[in-house]
């Protein structure tokens, strides 16, 4: 089997904290590679402490030993490390539909001022940071001032 | 002891220790979402425990893992800074020991990106990128309570000056730290000393508070001789692998 037709397979893989998100569209799966019956899949942890990165983990070992993989390695690479521009077109767009408003393509940290963020109901840009730590790891949490919704927003990393 | 494996613990050491009392206000901050984002905040100091535990003991001949270290160590073999150990206080104490160690760490990972270990560089790469948000967290918080109400006030100049001694440690160079430098392996602690204390002292004033007299600093963590606080920590920590040996979730 090649490499595509792995990464189709893991195509089933989905982030278990943005369950529409698959692992592709997040942009922690690096590359698979066969030889045998053993498959090696190479991923990027997005955040330190992500607890969902044990749970991917894992979904890949499932969803590889069901299509006939005898022996599935799961290797994680920490460089380069992951930075929300890994996160596909598709995945933006996933994002914005689930209601988070997806990272500023500034891809810097520290500027977030400069930052143009959008409300993901009303596309308002209007909007107001309630508190740096939303949700998750991973987000931080906004209001619209337009359409007064509180959401969540993916944080650049 | 294996310099390289001893300079990479202590730091593993900071970050769990620390996360691991952050976690301790977890369902018992102020409000609701200091409550999540400081769960955030000890989320991330325990992530980057869990790698730096884990490279460490790719250093030593013991093959230890990140579990054998967290869990199965005696207060005397762990390396952190005092000021990580100290209790959390109140919710003042909380944040100026918090802001005090983000801007040391702030600086610390940012030198680390191009450290020779290649795994620390790759751990610093994520690290730097919350620790960012970390710091401006915590010295927003220093500014607002700081140049505040008068008991806020009060209670962050009490906090400042009961933490201020710890602080030294953070810079006090050891065998470690001078055969790290040599190698290219982490910074210069002088160096280092300096960014902090530009950045510490301009929030510091811009938050009205009264920077502490030079006092005789409180040493002892990266000797393994620790406050009368890191033995209940541990107990707390390290209770159920203690019990159950080997248990899994
Ligand atoms: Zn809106």
């Amino acid at each position: 089997m090649s490499e595509t037709e792995i990464l189709q397979l893991l195509e089933s893989v989905h982030d278990p904290e943005i369950p529409s998100l698959t692992i592709e569209d997040l942009g922690v799966l690096r590359s698979a590679r066969v030889s045998g019956d053993t498959v090696e899949v190479v991923i990027t942890p997005t955040y330190s402490g992500c607890p969902a990165m044990d749970v991917i983990e894992a979904d890949i070992k499932k969803c590889l030993t069901s299509n006939g993989f005898g022996n599935v390695l799961v290797t994680t690479r920490l460089a380069p490390a992951w930075t929300t521009e890994w996160l596909t077109e598709k995945g933006r767009e996933i994002l914005k539909k689930s209601g988070i408003a997806p990272p500023s393509r500034c891809g810097n940290v520290n500027f977030p001022e400069n930052r143009i963020i959008e409300c993901p109901m009303c596309d308002s840009k209007s909007v107001e940071l309630l508190s740096q730590f939303g949700t998750t790891a991973c987000k931080a949490l906004y209001r619209c001032q337009t359409c007064l919704e509180p959401f969540d927003y993916f944080k650049c990393h | 002891m294996n310099k390289h494996f001893q300079y990479v613990l202590r730091m593993g050491d900071n970050a769990l220790i620390l996360g691991q009392r952050m976690s301790e206000w977890c369902g018992h901050s102020p409000f609701l979402e200091e409550d999540i984002a400081m769960a955030n905040c000890a989320l991330d100091h325990v992530g980057r425990a869990r790698m730096l535990l884990t490279h460490a003991g790719t250093l030593e001949d013991k093959r230890r893992t990140e579990d054998d270290l967290a869990f199965l160590r005696d207060e005397r073999e762990f390396f952190n800074f005092l000021i990580c150990e100290l209790p959390i206080g109140d919710y003042a104490f909380t944040l100026m020991r918090q802001y005090l160690v983000d801007a040391y760490h702030f600086h610390l990972y940012s030198r680390l990106q191009t450290s020779s270990d290649g795994v620390l560089a790759a751990i610093a790469a994520k690290a730097i990128k919350e620790t960012t948000y970390h710091v401006r967290r915590s010295g927003d918080w220093i500014i607002k309570l700081g140049d505040g109400s008068d008991e806020s006030h009060r209670r962050m100049q009490d906090a400042l000056d009961e933490v201020w001694g710890y602080t030294g440690e953070l810079f006090a160079a050891d065998e470690v730290d001078d055969f790290a430098s040599s190698k290219g392996i982490g910074p210069d602690p002088h160096a280092l000393r300096l960014d902090w204390e530009r950045d510490v002292f301009d929030k510091l004033r811009a938050a009205t508070l009264r920077i502490p007299e030079e006092i005789w600093p409180i040493s002892g963590g990266r000797q393994g001789v620790h406050t009368e606080a890191m033995g209940a920590l541990l107990a707390e920590m390290q209770f159920l692998q203690r019990s159950y040996p080997g248990l899994n979730w």
